[in-house]
């Protein structure tokens, strides 16, 4: 018997809801079948929590006396964009300070960035904020250099263009000289090493691969707070080929979020230093999937065994496309336990994507929901998925000296 | 027979003089030296394990303190900062004595301290920075 979201909902507002988490919905839908579990569970949550570039804050720090229409700004000393309007800042969570000395140490550390400065605003840190302005007859001043802090703002808004990324890549490193130092983390050379990042079978996406329930408006646990998924994220790319379950062979769909900052906390959103490449933010996120009839159900109860990750040189065949002999691809349970075979040798993994933390997360949106905290919101149009022709297109680049 | 992890800090005027040597000698201790760092016209330190007998071992840090060497166990100057970490795990293949594991179960990182040998590695792998080591 299908379910409606607002059935859902009526549940969750008497107390008698049946939430699980997408762990938990493994084992249910294994011994009891998917038609059963659809029945009985209305609610699985999902969760993942990882560096996530295509990340940042808009933020609007009220009017000065008298007032500046800011040109350049830069906050604790990491530049923000500010050709928006007078006051309203765009924050990145991979800028740097115009100070850093990015790669010209190699590799250089990436200490602190825009993830950071936005990590430091939830944590109610004071921030200093700079800014410059050429001056205008209803603008003009020319300067500011003052504190701000996520309570005097009027608006902090997380705004994420791309998060929440269906699958990735098991980076390795094919080059037999050096390290190499990538967003997918430190690699050693002749395959010496292996780096996921996915949360598998409790990421969001890999939990509804249809996109059937999660679109726009849906309500999710973004940063420790409450947020929205506002539409399908950059590159999102729905038409890869999939296994028969319909889990993705690689990175497919991705998410743009939103949420209100000020709700958020900072151990769920954390600046980080990947060391040689830059900085970014982890960003914690967890949608819940309604379980509105057994196709559904089935799809939430997808394992890690079950998922694989394309095996990718980071050295020459990510960077410039080189060809590379197969690398083959690596199931999320190999990967978790330590160690996958890659060109036939056990090769030692590790991962960018906390999944315990992704855990907390799906238990966290758990509580939340059977504490009617938490309400659930259908989707007001669905992303475009398997059927569609949308796809992630490479920069088709044209000669501008004298071409067309 | 005890085996510490103990670091020295050695003062400019006694970076010429053989103190390990010696104080393997003198004591009788083995010794696997686990990282060293001496620059000119500054003070060097040595990570180093020492096995022997316990009072061998007491004696010996007597007296290398008695020259102006500065001793400290291993163990506190690597430490985790457990609010930092997220327990993604980007440092556990870079860990060269497997001081950093998953938990099967918790799939949390574990940091054995009495397995790390000091080598600063996981310091600048650690994307949140949760690691720190001070000498």
């Amino acid at each position: 018997m299908p379910k409606t979201v607002k059935e859902i909902n009526d549940k969750i507002a008497s107390g008698k809801v049946v939430v699980v988490t997408a762990e938990e919905i493994i084992d249910l839908v294994a011994e009891e079948g998917a038609e059963k579990a659809a029945e009985k569970v209305d609610v699985v949550t999902t969760g993942t929590f990882g560096p996530m570039c295509s990340s940042g804050a808009v933020l609007n720090f009220g009017h000065s006396k008298p007032r500046i229409k800011v040109h350049k700004a830069w906050l604790n000393g990491v530049g923000a964009y500010a050709g928006l309007a007078a006051v309203d800042l765009y924050i990145g969570a991979t800028e740097i300070p115009d100070s850093d000395p990015a790669n010209s140490v190699f590799p250089g550390e990436f200490l602190y960035g825009g993830g950071h400065v936005i990590q430091d605003l939830v944590a109610g840190k004071d921030v200093r904020l700079k800014a410059t302005a050429y001056g205008t007859d209803c603008y003009p001043r020319k300067e500011l250099d003052t504190w701000i802090n996520l309570q005097t703002l009027n608006e902090a808004v997380l705004w994420n263009p791309r998060n929440a990324y269906q699958n990735y890549n098991c980076a390795v490193n094919l080059g037999h000289e050096r390290e190499i130092y990538t967003y997918m983390g430190v690699l050693k050379p002749d395959v010496g090493s292996a780096n996921y990042c996915s949360a598998g079978q409790l990421s969001p996406l890999l939990n509804d691969p249809y996109y059937q329930t999660i679109g726009l408006g849906t309500r999710i646990f973004l940063g420790g707070g409450v947020g929205y998924v506002t539409w399908q994220g950059t590159q999102h790319n729905p038409t890869v080929p999939r296994h028969e379950n319909g889990v993705t062979k690689g990175g497919a769909g991705t998410l743009t979020v939103t949420g209100d900052l000020k709700q958020m906390k900072p151990e769920w959103l954390v600046g980080v230093s990947l060391r040689g490449y830059g900085t970014s933010l982890n960003v914690g996120l967890g949608a819940p999937i309604p379980l509105l009839n057994a196709e559904i159900a089935q799809r939430t109860a997808v394992k890690d065994s079950e998922i694989t990750a394309p095996v990718t040189d980071y050295s020459r065949g990510y960077p410039y496309f080189e060809q590379t002999p197969p690398l083959g691809s690596v199931t999320y349970a190999e990967l978790r336990s330590g160690a996958a075979t890659i060109l036939g040798k056990q090769v030692p993994t590790a991962g960018l994507s906390s999944y315990s933390k992704a855990r907390e997360i799906a238990e966290t949106l758990k509580d939340w929901i059977k504490t009617g905290r938490f309400f659930l919101t259908e989707a007001v149009q669905l992303l475009p998925s398997a059927d569609s022709d949308y796809t992630f297109k490479l920069l088709p680049e044209r000669p501008v000296n004298g071409g067309k | 027979m005890a085996s510490h992890k103990v670091v020295f800090h050695f003062p400019v005027e006694q970076l010429n003089r053989p103190v390990i040597s010696e104080l393997v000698r003198t004591y009788d201790l083995e010794f696997n030296i686990l990282r060293a760092e001496v620059k000119p016209s500054e003070q060097g330190f040595v990570v180093l394990e020492l096995t022997g007998e316990e009072e061998n071992f007491r004696q010996a840090i007597e007296w290398v303190e008695s020259l102006g060497v500065r001793t400290q166990p291993l163990s506190e100057d690597v430490v985790r900062i457990e609010e930092k970490c997220t327990h993604c795990s980007a440092c556990v293949t870079h860990c060269p004595v497997a001081a950093l594991v998953v938990d099967s179960v918790t799939k949390r990182v574990e940091f054995v301290h009495d397995a790390c040998i000091g080598c600063g590695i996981c310091v600048q792998i650690c994307p949140p920075r949760a690691m720190q080591i001070q000498f």
